[in-house]
């Protein structure tokens, strides 16, 4: 179990000299919490994957450097880093049983026969892989080859962090459930840092403390996962979380009004000066914009869809050029062509340049 | 896989179905018959039943005891080929680079003697050991070895095998190259975590990974060896004596030197039904082998 | 033109795929076939495409029988789960690959994949070659060229599945838009009941190389025949409970008794088994009612927009849906109530008798 710290690291596959636009993983500088669950999120090519292998060693950054408890591990092996890895597909050695899977780690290192055989009965007890101790590694189903790889992490108890890889890529959806709500569990017993890339926002939020999200290579916000979806400080973050994502739309604001299409919608805070030649744009999660019968208060929108998903009904409505999800109150009936949105002035969020300005209460 | 009909292709089957019927099958039929024949080819023929067949297998006879010799020197032929080649092979592939315009040049260079026509092999090697104009042949008796591969029983099996390895390593190298390729960098990085030496790198992920690729590898070289004739036939002839007598050679000389036809029909029938079996046997153990399937979902966990 | 399956099965190596399916598809129709892995969903596109000759049964095209046409010969096109396209041809070429085999005129080629393009937001991306695209772009590719052929057939097989998460959404936002331009008979087969929401048209619901119901997606999923077609159309799975019903009240599986009011009061006396929706348990804390249940919490997992409380309550998994971020700890005891007109009953034999009368 290690604090890690991430001091100005940055990795560029194209050489040192690359203009920092192009980087991979443009500098960040962060510190991860002993004992705590990360998750780095982002679309494909984020740079959540680069900053995974910069962490676990096989990757050497163009610069920066990264401590485990204060120590400078940057130039060290993966080896010698003492972590542990959950591959996207399961990663066994074929011609072991379960139980010399788990072994092996601490065979390797030269421990005792004894402790190896305690340690392992241990580990597949956690993981409910018991009853499979005697039986070829190969045989067994996907997500249980999962758990193999993760206990030949678990089963050193000197691990600094536990890192995965996408790793319920290969699991059917059915046992995903399953699998995720055992690696949080896991994380609440043992007490272990463990970082886990992904690009799927219901792993991350479930699984992670702290959500770390990610876009072309930069860190763009990281928090709990109801900070980010209540408020997220880039319209990415805010288009990226929630399904489906945050409405983001031009206006003119000023004051404590924002103005779309010509109509006008009141702010929960004011807004008194904007950044000049600043892109703005106004931000609001489709949960938060209601359909209701047109009305002349209301700001109008024309119905192009309505999404059925049983539970809740969303409509696809456009205002002007502008599309925009909206929640549809259960037990409405839509009229045909135009609606009235009704929004909930505290969850309309102002961004300057994609950012997020805080106004005055 | 039961594709939807196409009967028209049939028809594009048909040439070379008779070409093959000509060329082969018809041929074949001739052998069968003179395998149950005494003839010396000149249209007399006695009938013998399956007196050759009785012969081959009796050690007291002369046909058989120049069978069963010659069969147990292939089967040593090949038991040695196969010891060396194979581990040869996998330490070549073991020691090629994985990246870079170096492994295109790898495998130029291994590829090099597949491409040689057998029995140029054999001239080569049989003027390469030569000890008067023999680059090898007269190094090594300058260095006081007494090298003389016409005359010393020794020398001829170990030119002979040396000539295989040289031939053929590359194949192996190659086979066993591709299936190291295939095996994904997650296999060594989790390795790596795991702290495994280069040894237990090699013996719990390549040797495992190279499992299916060994085979066909071991089942190539033991049927090409077995079946072997040009190369030793170019450099020892036989000899000397018939120490390098293999049943190809043996074959060759009771029906082109001997003209007994009836007794090489009989030969090359049962010559062709060990190797049938053996390649039989073999392809039942490479398809059994893989197909290893897991346990249905929710039994394991 | 019509697609009919008329009865076909499908055995492989002695183990049956597909059991005695009988489906008709009509032209401008979608229909979306949902089911698990392994419910023979690739199977019957496979049928339908030609790929495969069914064991027994007969495949239809407008009354014609055409069950040993080579798939050749119909007028068919398929989209994978991994983008198939051409690696070495540019987005352009790709799309105009099956009118050139054709032998369309230019002119015409140039029209159409134009129009394709345009449909699937490509035009930007025309002079790239697929492995200069990101996967999503690569699979718009894969359907452009699906559709630029005119196909009276077009099968899609999870298309979605190898998607990020947000292009997943994204892609399958537009796919209505797009079948509906077309007017080709749609089949979409996929393994998430939301995806078969979210496209609307019909549903058929297979289990087993089976199909257990089929018919517009809104009722289907709303009123299911079976309890396991219910299973098949929920996500998160179907919480379920039995109950005992006996002189006007209901005595729930783990103790609990209730009045048997709602949908419960027209039910004979008898053994049931209730199915409800995650969206049909209300938990909290401090909730009263009187079909109320204590559970103790295993997990959140939050997605942002919702959270899901998976739950255990008397041996049994269930879970529930709240909107918005909320977290529980494990081992927190929550209070679940039910709505009796808001959940599914089913008889011994897991056939429909009760479900909510909402529209």
């Amino acid at each position: 179990m290690a604090r890690i710290d991430l001091v100005d690291l940055a990795h560029s596959y194209g050489g040192n000299d690359a203009p920092v636009e192009s980087f991979a993983l443009k500098p960040v500088t962060m510190t991860w919490r002993q004992g705590g669950a990360y998750a780095l999120l982002g679309p494909s090519g984020c740079g959540k994957t680069t900053l995974l292998n910069l962490i676990s060693g096989i990757v050497t950054p163009s610069r920066g450097k990264i401590l485990f408890d204060g120590a400078d591990i940057t130039p060290l092996s993966t080896q010698k880093r003492n972590i542990a890895q959950v591959f996207q597909f399961p990663v066994i050695y074929d011609t072991m049983t379960v139980g010399e899977n788990l072994a092996f780690p601490l065979k390797n290192r030269g421990v005792p026969k004894a402790e190896i055989d305690t340690r392992v009965k241990q580990i597949a007890d956690l993981l409910d892989l018991t009853p499979n101790l005697g039986r070829k590694a190969t045989r067994l189903t996907a997500d249980a080859k999962q758990k193999i790889s993760l206990g030949r992490g678990l089963v050193r108890s000197d691990v600094a962090a536990v890192l995965f890889d996408e790793p319920l890529t290969v699991i059917d959806p059915e046992l995903k459930w399953q699998l995720r709500s055992k690696l949080k569990a896991l994380h609440r017993e043992l007490d272990l840092t463990m970082i886990y890339v992904t690009h799927d926002q219901t792993e991350a939020l479930t699984f992670a403390d702290t959500v770390v999200v990610m876009h072309d290579g930069r860190v763009v916000q990281s928090g709990t996962p109801a900070e980010l979806f209540d408020k997220p400080e880039h319209t990415f973050v805010g288009y990226f979380i929630g399904s489906p994502g945050m409405n983001i739309v031009p206006a003119k604001v000023s004051g404590h009004e924002a103005r779309i299409d010509g109509h006008v919608i009141g702010l929960h805070r004011n807004y008194g000066v904007l950044p000049a030649g600043a892109n703005i744009e106004i931000g609001v999660r489709p949960e938060f914009v209601n359909v209701a019968a047109p009305a002349s208060g209301l700001l109008s929108a024309t119905i192009e869809r309505i999404d059925d998903l049983g539970r809740v009904r969303f409509a696809r409505v456009r205002i002007g050029d502008a599309k925009f999800a909206a929640r549809v109150p259960p037990g409405f009936s839509v009229p045909d062509n135009d609606v009235g949105l009704v929004f909930d002035p505290a969850h309309v969020h102002v961004y300057a340049d994609s950012r997020l300005v805080e106004g005055v209460a | 896989m039961d594709k939807t009909i196409n009967q028209k292709a049939w028809f594009l089957v048909l040439p070379v179905f008779l070409v093959v019927a000509f060329s082969a099958i018809l041929p074949l039929m001739t052998v069968v018959n003179y395998s149950m024949q005494d003839t010396f080819g000149n249209n007399q023929f006695f009938w013998n039943g399956v007196g050759w067949f009785k012969e081959l297998l009796d050690p007291s006879t002369d046909l058989g005891g120049r069978f069963l010799a010659s069969l147990g020197r292939n089967l040593l032929f090949s038991a040695i080929i196969l010891a060396i080649e194979v581990p040869l092979g996998i330490v070549v592939a073991l020691s090629m680079p994985r990246q870079g315009w170096t492994v295109a040049a790898c495998l130029v260079i291994l590829a090099l003697p597949l491409l040689i026509p057998w029995n140029v092999v054999g001239t080569i090697w049989q003027i390469f050991g030569r000890p008067d104009i023999g680059l090898l042949g007269y190094t090594l008796n300058s260095l006081g070895i007494d090298y003389n591969y016409v005359s010393n029983e020794f020398d001829a099996w170990a030119t002979v095998i040396v000539m295989d390895v040289w031939h053929w390593t590359s194949l192996v190298a190659l086979l066993c190259y591709a299936g190291l390729k295939s095996i994904p960098d997650a296999y060594y990085q989790a390795a790596q975590i795991d702290g495994a030496s280069r040894w237990a790198v090699f013996k719990a992920i390549q040797l495992p990974k190279m499992n299916r690729v060994l085979l066909i590898a071991v089942l190539l070289r033991f049927m090409d060896s077995f079946m072997i004739y040009t190369e030793p036939f170019v450099v020892t002839g036989g000899g000397p004596g018939n120490s390098t007598t293999f049943v190809s050679i043996e074959l060759v000389k009771i029906a082109l030197g001997q003209f007994d036809l009836g007794k090489a029909a009989a030969l090359s029938l049962v010559y062709n039904l060990i190797i049938l079996i053996v390649c039989w046997i073999f392809y039942t153990v490479m398809t059994n082998a893989g197909t290893e399937r897991p346990e249905k979902q929710g039994a394991a966990s | 033109m019509s697609v009919t399956l008329e009865r076909v099965t499908r055995t492989v190596d002695g183990i049956p795929t597909i059991r005695d399916v009988s489906l008709t598809l009509e032209r401008g129709t979608l229909s979306v076939l949902l089911g698990p892995t392994l419910s023979g969903k690739t199977s019957i596109m496979r049928l339908l495409a030609g790929l495969d000759k069914p064991t027994t049964g007969r495949v239809l095209v407008d009354g014609k029988d055409v069950t040993g046409a080579d798939v050749r010969q119909r007028s068919v096109a398929m989209v994978y789960q991994q983008f198939i396209n051409y690696p070495s041809l540019t987005v352009y070429e790709n799309i105009a690959s099956p009118l050139r085999v054709q032998g369309r005129p230019r002119e015409e080629i140039e029209r159409r994949v134009q129009e394709a393009a345009k449909l699937l937001r490509l035009e930007p991306f025309l002079k790239r070659t697929p492995l200069q695209l990101s996967g999503g772009q690569q699979q718009r590719t894969a359907i452009a060229r699906a559709l630029v052929k005119g196909a009276d057939l077009v099968l899609l097989d999870e298309p979605l599945a190898n998607l990020d998460y947000k292009l997943r959404e994204e892609l399958r936002a537009e796919l209505p838009r797009i079948f509906e331009a077309s007017g080709a008979i749609f089949v979409y087969a996929t393994t998430e009941p939301s995806e078969a929401l979210l496209l609307g048209g019909d549903t058929v619901c297979m289990w087993e190389g089976e199909v257990l119901q089929s018919g517009n997606t809104s009722k289907v999923y709303r009123r299911p025949d079976t309890l396991r077609v219910a299973q098949v159309f929920s996500d998160p799975p179907l919480n379920i409970v039995g109950i005992e019903k006996k002189n006007g009240s209901v005595q729930y599986a783990g103790g609990i008794e209730a009045p048997a009011t709602g949908l419960y009061k027209s039910l004979a006396d008898g053994s049931y088994r209730v199915g409800f929706r995650a969206h049909q348990l209300e938990v909290a804390n401090g909730i009263a009612g009187r079909h109320a249940f204590h559970a103790t919490v295993t997990v959140t997992e939050i997605t942002g927009s919702e959270s899901f409380v998976h739950l255990n309550r008397d041996a049994s998994n269930w879970v529930a849906v709240l909107q918005g971020v909320h977290e529980y700890e494990p081992g927190h005891v929550l209070d679940a109530v039910l709505d009796p007109e808001n959940l599914f009953v089913f008889d011994a034999a897991d056939r429909l008798v009760a479900a909510p009368n909402k529209a």
